[in-house]
């Protein structure tokens, strides 16, 4: 058997921040891709914060293929034939270092794919990894196709649905509550119209998060993220609401008919549906998250369980960057121990806990459940809504008339035990 | 657009084997049909005899019918390397 010294089992986010951190070590490193290229299976929303992960790997950033900077953040309440948009301008979002950066895959995770191979890595695509090689309960090696590779330290980056830590026996069997369905259309339109459109100047870009009637009461929510010259417009579905949530629909209908709400159907107009795609996402939070090492082998990014989804804001990205470069980080010093056991790479674990991910996964780890309460998707977003109408609403009948029903009525619906009990939950946040 | 419109957007490169193999056993005892509603490609589909079957070629492999199908029929993996959809954007 061939042996490297460490073999990346994919070339995501994760798998490549990893790759870049040992590319100065004098390893020999390997990365397995599935895809004929890095990024070609890959699909986010999305947007990416660079503030958390330049203090990990400050230079790579300089040349790439973002997107748009974001400096519009809007965040639409839908109701049945309404909906409520707050929109969130700053000037801090026009200061450099920018905030956050939307992106496509494809691009760039084909850009750092680059960028790693010029440093000495070895990304090979087309690769699939098939299975690992265990002697005495280590983890010694790959199996793809009819070859195998050995290695001192294998890191599955191999995503959500992380075959490589089942097989390690890392983790248990998937579960619908621990995932989201995400799918999502580009939309291509020129630079100029996305940018009248959303009132952006060049190069900025605006980011808008849906929440409510769109999924039917079901846990999830829409976004749309501007890019240079297309629109990321999608969903994120819970797959445990989807299997039980009455009536019953097709979830890629729910896409369909939010493109039909005139809330969408301008900012699209003229726009031509250039891909479609879907990927899953984490939704189990801290709880669900697998045993991060064994014996020869570390998980990162999506599987090693890191992301969260926050209704507003999904996280994962930036997770996938930062605990790759600790993966690399903690293979460079058991390296100089030689010594890949279990015990010395624990040392991950550590600095994932002292890390932002941990920290923030532990402070929101209550989310998952409360995202799991219905009212949030349905009941509250309309009331948003309904409220905002009313107040907007100007009729045949005398004002103050309807005002004061209307505010007797939304005091029923909100002062009683339910929406207590809902508060307290929230509180938890 | 149909959804069959936007599959055909997507540049794939199918092998001849499909990736998702269904338990029939398990399928035909199934009373909520998990993967028709959770398939964000409609891939799944009743036959004229009644059983379950997925159009494996137009699949994104986003895996969500392997999760929503809590009684273990759909077996599943990742298309061999050099198969299967290839995201031009992501
Ligand atoms: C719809 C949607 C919206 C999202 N929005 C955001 C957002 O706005 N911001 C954010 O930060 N995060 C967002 N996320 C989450 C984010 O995309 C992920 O957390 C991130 O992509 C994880 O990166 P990763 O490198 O761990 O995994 P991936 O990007 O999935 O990379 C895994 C790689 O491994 C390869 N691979 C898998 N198995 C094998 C194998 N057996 N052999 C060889 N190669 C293999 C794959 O081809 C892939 O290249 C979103 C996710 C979705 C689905
Ligand atoms: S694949 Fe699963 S959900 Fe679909 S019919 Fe078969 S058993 Fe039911
Ligand atoms: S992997 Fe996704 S796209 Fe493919 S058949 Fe299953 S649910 Fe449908």
């Amino acid at each position: 058997m061939e042996k490297v010294d460490v073999i990346i089992v994919g070339g995501g986010l994760a798998g490549l921040s990893c790759a870049y951190e040992l590319s100065d070590s004098g390893m020999t490193i390997l990365v397995l891709e599935r895809g004929d290229f890095s990024g070609s299976k890959n699909v986010t929303g999305g947007r990416l914060y660079l503030r958390p992960i330049l203090k990990y790997l400050p230079e790579v950033w300089k040349g790439a293929p973002f997107e748009r900077h974001v400096t519009k953040e809007r965040i639409t309440f839908m109701g049945k034939g309404n909906s409520t948009t707050f929109e969130l301008y700053s000037d801090r979002f026009q200061e450099e270092p920018y905030p956050s950066y939307t992106l496509l895959r494809a691009k760039f995770d084909r850009w750092f794919s680059d960028l790693v191979s010029e440093k000495g890595v070895f990304v090979i695509p087309q690769k699939r990894v098939d299975d690992l090689i265990k002697e005495d309960g280590r983890v010694i090696g790959v199996r793809t196709g009819d070859e195998e590779i050995g290695a001192d330290c294998i890191v599955a980056a191999d995503g959500i649905l992380s075959f490589l830590s089942e097989k390690a026996g890392l983790r248990s069997p998937f579960q619908p509550e621990q995932f989201a369905v995400g799918f999502k259309e580009i939309i291509q339109l020129d630079s100029r119209t996305i940018e009248d459109r959303f009132g952006l100047g060049e190069g900025e870009g605006a980011a808008q998060l849906f929440i409510g009637s769109l999924t039917r009461g079901r846990m999830g929510g829409g976004f749309l993220y501007t890019n240079r010259e297309s629109l990321s417009l999608g969903l994120v579905i819970g797959i445990e609401s989807l299997n039980h949530m009455e009536p019953r629909e097709e979830v890629y209908r729910l896409l369909d008919e939010f493109k039909e709400r005139p809330e969408i159907k301008n900012l699209i107009k003229g726009g031509e549906i250039v891909e479609y795609s879907a990927h899953l996402l984490a939704e189990g939070g801290i709880h669900y998250m697998p045993k991060l090492y064994t014996d020869g082998m570390l998980l990162v990014g999506d599987a090693a369980g890191l992301g969260l989804n926050m209704l507003v804001t999904v996280r994962g990205m930036e997770y996938a960057i930062v605990s790759g470069v600790l993966a690399g980080r903690t293979i460079k010093r058991a390296k100089e121990r030689n010594d890949f056991s279990a015990a010395s790479l624990s040392e991950y674990e550590r600095l994932l806990n002292e890390s932002f991910i941990l920290q923030e996964m532990k402070s929101f780890q209550h989310v998952p459940s409360l995202l799991s309460n219905p009212r949030l998707f349905s009941k509250y977003p309309q009331l948003i809504c309904d409220l905002f109408e009313k107040l907007m609403w100007v009729d045949e009948e005398p004002k103050g008339r309807i005002y004061q029903s209307k505010i007797e009525e939304l005091k029923r619906q909100l002062f009683n035990w339910e929406t207590f009990k809902d508060w307290l939950q929230f509180r938890k946040i | 657009m149909k959804i069959t419109e936007k599959l055909a957007l997507d540049a794939f490169k199918n092998d001849k084997e499909s990736h998702i193999k269904l338990n029939q056993e398990i399928c035909r005892t199934c009373r909520e049909r998990f993967c028709i509603y959770a398939c964000p490609a409609n891939l799944y589909s009743l036959n004229e005899r009644g059983e379950m079957v997925v159009e494996f070629a137009g699949c994104l492999e986003c895996g969500t019918c392997m999760v929503a199908c809590i009684y273990g029929s759909v077996q599943w993996n990742y298309p061999r390397g050099e198969y299967g959809v290839q995201y031009r954007y992501g």
